[in-house]
């Protein structure tokens, strides 16, 4: 039975395909899903989200949000969703460097300051996802 | 009767706006074609949203959560969206007019929180009390603008401030029919799962109210996305009919003028022709 993913954010659907299985960060931990996986409703963190289809394996930069599981359908709700190949790795790098220069700048109020390093570890995992992309070659493929 | 010159500079006037309007016209157009994108684009998400919601909803009990509980006492705040510019046709005057209406019939302890400059206006203008105001958010508004907007209700609710928070905005209907519509955002009135599996066979990780509570205040915000989305869209929309039906106006106008034109001209040439026949006849 194929699977169905979708992945949606707030401005667009990021992703929608049938797949073979998915890896996702959970709040809990890594969490693979395969079809005729049991019905779940359960917070995800920040991390990597890694599709296998077939042969190939595609990632996206993925930022809070949920995930609905379903028999034959993966439904991905997430802030923020950025397809591996379509970061750009100087835009990345920047970004972190930024995130670094601010976060030393010092902050007084602790909003600030958490806002600060969450920026931070968004640019660290969207460099992460990208290069490893880089790195492995594309389309990145299965034995 | 007006002189041949100032109908002629008045057809230059009228031919100067009309320029202006067709452009307006075109760069709506644009516009419009955008919003629309993004308004269907961003349906899945909220879609999405309200289908778990209704999930969890089918396990929590209403006091569960804050954001679920309808509450006694507390202000009305009413969420008003409504555009930054004007020459949006008759957009904007039936929203207000709708909101007022809206707030005479059940008047009350209330208050308003705008986004876009013009409900603002017309809210100062009424007396209303103002709670805040968001400037509209631009040509493409992000998720991003509307979380302090999302935060500020969700905390005044949590607080007890208001008591129940409607939102009014312009509903994109077609290019033709922009409707303006109220729906209550807070308390959460989760939608009936329609779709598929009962909530109840659902497993959450890593606890029902655990995801409730992140689930709600990002529910708040795609119900408020939506809205300035919808109201986008509406402006855009409202603006290109306005502007196309200004331009025919300017064509019909400059038609007329030329009319008017052509007569005191051919009237001016029979005089001068009257003038030198009768000076040939008296020599």
């Amino acid at each position: 039975m194929p699977l169905l993913l979708e992945i949606v954010t707030p401005e667009k659907l990021a992703y929608r395909d049938t797949v073979d299985g998915v890896v996702l960060p959970g709040s809990e931990g890594e969490l693979g899903v395969l079809p005729h996986h049991a019905p779940l409703v359960s917070m995800l963190g920040l991390g990597e989200l890694r599709i296998r289809k077939g042969t190939e394996v595609e990632s996206f930069a993925i930022v809070g949000g949920f995930l609905q599981v379903r028999p034959d359908k993966v439904v991905v709700m997430a802030e923020m969703a950025d397809m591996a190949a379509e970061i750009d790795l100087e835009k990345a790098a920047e970004a972190r460097r930024e995130a670094e220069k601010a976060l030393e700048g010092g902050f007084h109020e602790g909003a600030d300051l958490a806002a600060a390093r969450g920026a931070l570890q968004v640019a660290l995992l969207r460099q992460r996802v990208a290069e490893r992309r880089h790195r492995e070659g594309r389309p990145r493929s299965h034995g | 009767m007006a002189s041949q010159r100032d109908i002629r500079r008045r057809i230059r006037d009228v031919g100067r706006i009309k320029q202006i309007t067709r452009a307006m016209q075109f760069v709506a157009a644009s516009k419009l074609k955008r919003a629309q994108d993004s308004t269907l684009a961003a349906r899945p998400y909220s879609e999405k949203i309200d289908e778990v919601l209704a999930d969890l909803a089918a396990v929590l009990g209403q006091d569960e959560h804050p954001l679920l509980a309808a509450r006694e006492g507390g202000k009305r705040l009413i969420v008003l969206f409504t555009s930054d510019r004007g020459l949006a046709g008759p957009l904007n005057t039936n929203t207000i007019r709708f909101v007022a209406r809206a707030i005479t019939e059940h008047p009350g302890d209330l208050a308003v929180v705008s986004v876009g400059r013009k409900g603002r206006d017309a809210m100062r203008r009424a007396r209303v009390p103002l709670e805040a105001h968001f400037a509209g958010f631009g040509d493409r508004p992000s998720f991003a603008d509307v979380i302090p907007l999302a935060r500020l209700v969700t905390d005044g609710f949590v607080a007890g401030a208001f008591g129940r928070i409607d939102i009014v905005y312009p509903r994109f209907v077609s290019t033709l029919v922009q409707r303006p519509t109220m729906e209550t955002l807070l308390p959460v009135q989760p939608a009936q799962d329609t779709e598929g599996i009962p909530g109840n066979q659902f497993i959450f990780e890593p606890g029902p109210a655990a995801v409730l509570e992140q689930l709600l205040p990002r529910y708040v915000a795609a119900r408020l996305f939506q809205a300035v989305l919808e109201a986008k869209a509406s402006e855009e929309s409202s603006r290109m009919v306005a502007m196309k039906n200004a331009t025919e106006n300017a064509d019909d106008l400059i038609g007329e003028y030329t009319l008017a034109y052509n007569k005191v001209r051919q009237a001016n040439i029979t005089r001068e022709m009257i003038e030198i026949a009768t000076g040939a006849q008296a020599r």
